[in-house]
């Protein structure tokens, strides 16, 4: 999957992340924002690679607003603005679920 | 050094300040010799003054201790203004012991540390950018918590001497006698006051309000008042208390409430003449709302409602379901008019509501309690002070000192957010689980494994399953991951005292 725009899932709720997703030249980036950043934003930015390794993207520069969000939650926030940023949502990458 | 919950305490700290380690919750009968303030003798003719300036200049020397009260909570005008003149005067090396500390002072509070003015703090908590300050080593020497019981105690003790207390009342008449139930920016009860009024060396009142001689009924009394200062405004009424208590549409705070009031019924202390105290947060309304339901149901009334009062538990009182009120602070207006008008509405100060070193206090009579928690163990320890970034956040109020009741209920959700309620280990041990019998969450209930009688009592509930709070630890873990373990310095922040005034446990720096 190839990162084509940029495009944001999520929102801004307690419980939930937003993610915005854009092109980068390569690696992951992420610049992360969280009320548990202390305890829990390793396991977060783990969380967002491995998602996006698993849909075959390498490189992306990720901007990630977490309120509070569960593992399951900031996977699911991944993967959607990964497929919107790839033009891709008429195709859902099931298999990464 | 280690107490008896187990927390690694600094025998260097401990040794300087004069302290020893917690050991049980049991008081005991010792005797106890109480202070007494100094008096300056005068007939009171010449007590109204209009210049806080002057008055400081003739009260305040460096190195003294100052105190305040927090019923205005967040519409206090008081304490800027009194703060505000103590730092411009370039006062040095203060001790600042009031009875807590609300948002509104925190701006002043840091300035006054940074300025070398305040140089020591006691108080029930802080929250916002003075706790920040301080969990990141903004004051040198540590901060002493205190639940509002062991305040009276340390005020009787000697342990705090207040040289010169500052005391804001919405009325007052020219030799001192107030009450805060009558002005503008009425709070009802003076309770956590009455203990400053009666013990400093130098009271100083500040109203707005100055009323015709003799003012009735009088909470303070003109015989503990040495000035009457007359300013503009005391506080902002809307800040004062929430308005209108909302009861809470939120299903989880619903579900608890609801099992909160299943486990009060079925609990051996629900009975005629029954005693309860429970807190202002949207689960503890709620919990008023069905007990009231289940006193009409069962025909059952209580004896006394105790503590910090809303206005649904004076709606009890007026319905004759609840004998008598016993009112030590008024959390909404509704709660502060029902003191004005009804006899039933009892203030009373703090010492008499919770402190241990007493000939009897209210809580030792109290039967149940609902108390809430930022975090609980599997040793049913309970943290109402530290943040789960490890940051000050809290006040112990009287969750020490209502926790001693009969039946301690502790009602938290599972999880709030991504942060377990229910830990291997709280941050910082406030209320020791000795004191803690039943711990009410969405997802059912644990009971503290020594009250074999509440197993037996509540361990077959419909609708109520019974944990082992183990099994809703790993319950919460399986929910929000396991957390990266905070990371603290060496260097210790805060002091937090048992209400006997042993130490329980320490706040350290934090490291970011």
């Amino acid at each position: 999957m190839e990162i084509k725009d940029t495009a944001v899932a999520g929102t801004l709720e307690s419980s939930d992340i937003q993610i915005m997703i854009s092109k980068a030249a390569d690696g992951i980036q992420i610049d992360l924002q969280s009320d548990v950043e202390k305890q829990f934003g390793d396991q977060i930015r783990q969380v967002i690679t491995t998602t996006l390794n698993n849909l075959g993207i390498n490189a992306a520069k990720v901007k990630a607003v977490d309120k509070g969000a569960l593992d399951c939650v900031i996977k699911a926030r991944t993967i959607a603005a990964a497929q919107r940023a790839s033009q891709t949502t008429d195709q859902p990458a099931w298999e990464v679920l | 050094m280690k107490n008896s919950v187990n927390r690694d305490l600094p025998e260097d700290v401990m040794k300087d300040l004069n302290y020893q380690p917690f050991e049980s919750t049991e008081i005991g009968h010792p005797e106890i010799q109480r202070v007494a303030p100094k008096v300056h003798v005068s007939t009171g003719d010449d007590k109204v003054v209009t210049s806080i300036k002057q008055v400081i200049k003739d009260t305040l020397k460096d190195g003294m201790t100052i105190s305040f009260h927090h019923h205005f909570r967040n519409g206090d005008f008081v304490f800027n203004m009194v703060m505000r003149e103590i730092i411009d005067a370039g006062y040095k090396d203060l001790t600042l012991a009031p009875s807590s500390l609300t948002g509104v002072m925190n701006d002043l509070v840091i300035e006054a540390i940074k300025a070398g003015t305040i140089t020591h703090i006691t108080s029930s908590g802080m929250r916002g950018s003075l706790g920040d300050f301080v969990s990141h080593g903004g004051l040198k020497n540590p901060v002493i918590f205190r639940s509002h019981g062991n305040r009276a105690r340390a005020i009787e003790h000697g342990d705090i001497k207040i040289d010169v207390a500052f005391l804001g009342v919405p009325n007052a008449d020219a030799l001192g006698n107030a009450n805060g139930m009558e002005g503008d920016a009425v709070f009802g009860s003076l309770g956590y006051a009455l203990m400053d009024a009666q013990y400093a060396d130098k009271v100083v009142l500040l109203t707005d309000n100055i009323v015709s001689y003799p003012n009735t009924p009088a909470s303070i009394k003109q015989t503990q008042v040495d000035y009457v200062v007359k300013v503009d405004k005391v506080g902002d009424p809307d800040k004062i208390g929430s308005g209108a208590t909302r009861f809470t549409k939120d299903p989880k705070e619903l579900k608890i409430a609801a099992t909160v009031n299943d486990v009060i019924v079925n609990s051996p202390y629900f009975k005629d003449g029954f005693s309860f105290q429970t807190g202002s947060g949207g689960a503890a309304l709620a919990v008023t709302r069905y007990l009231r339901q289940s006193m009409i149901d069962n025909q059952i009334k209580a004896s006394f409602a105790l503590g910090g009062i809303t206005k649904p538990t004076t709606d009890l009182l007026k319905e004759g379901l609840v004998d008598k009120v016993m009112d030590v602070q008024d959390f909404d207006k509704g709660a502060a008019d029902s003191m004005h008008t009804s006899a039933n509405q009892q203030e009373i100060d703090a010492s008499w509501y919770a402190d241990p070193d007493n000939k009897g206090a209210m809580v030792d009579q109290l039967d149940v309690v609902i108390l809430s928690a930022l975090e609980i163990d599997t040793k049913f320890n309970v943290n109402v002070m530290s943040g789960s970034d490890g940051v000050i956040r809290g006040a112990i109020g009287g969750h020490q000192d209502a926790a001693t009741a009969k039946l301690t209920i502790i009602s938290a959700p599972l999880v709030r957010g991504r942060i377990a309620t229910i830990v291997p280990d709280v941050t910082t041990v406030v209320t020791p689980g000795d004191s803690v019998d039943v711990l009410v969450t969405e997802y059912g209930i644990a009971i503290n494994p020594k009250r074999k009688d509440l197993q037996k009592a509540l361990g077959n509930l419909p609708g109520v399953p019974v944990y082992k709070i183990e099994d809703l630890q790993k319950l919460a873990e399986q929910k929000v991951g396991k957390p990266k373990p905070l990371e603290f310095t060496d260097r210790t922040v805060a002091m937090i005292e048992y209400r006997d005034g042993s130490i329980i446990d320490t706040i350290k720096e934090v490291k970011d």
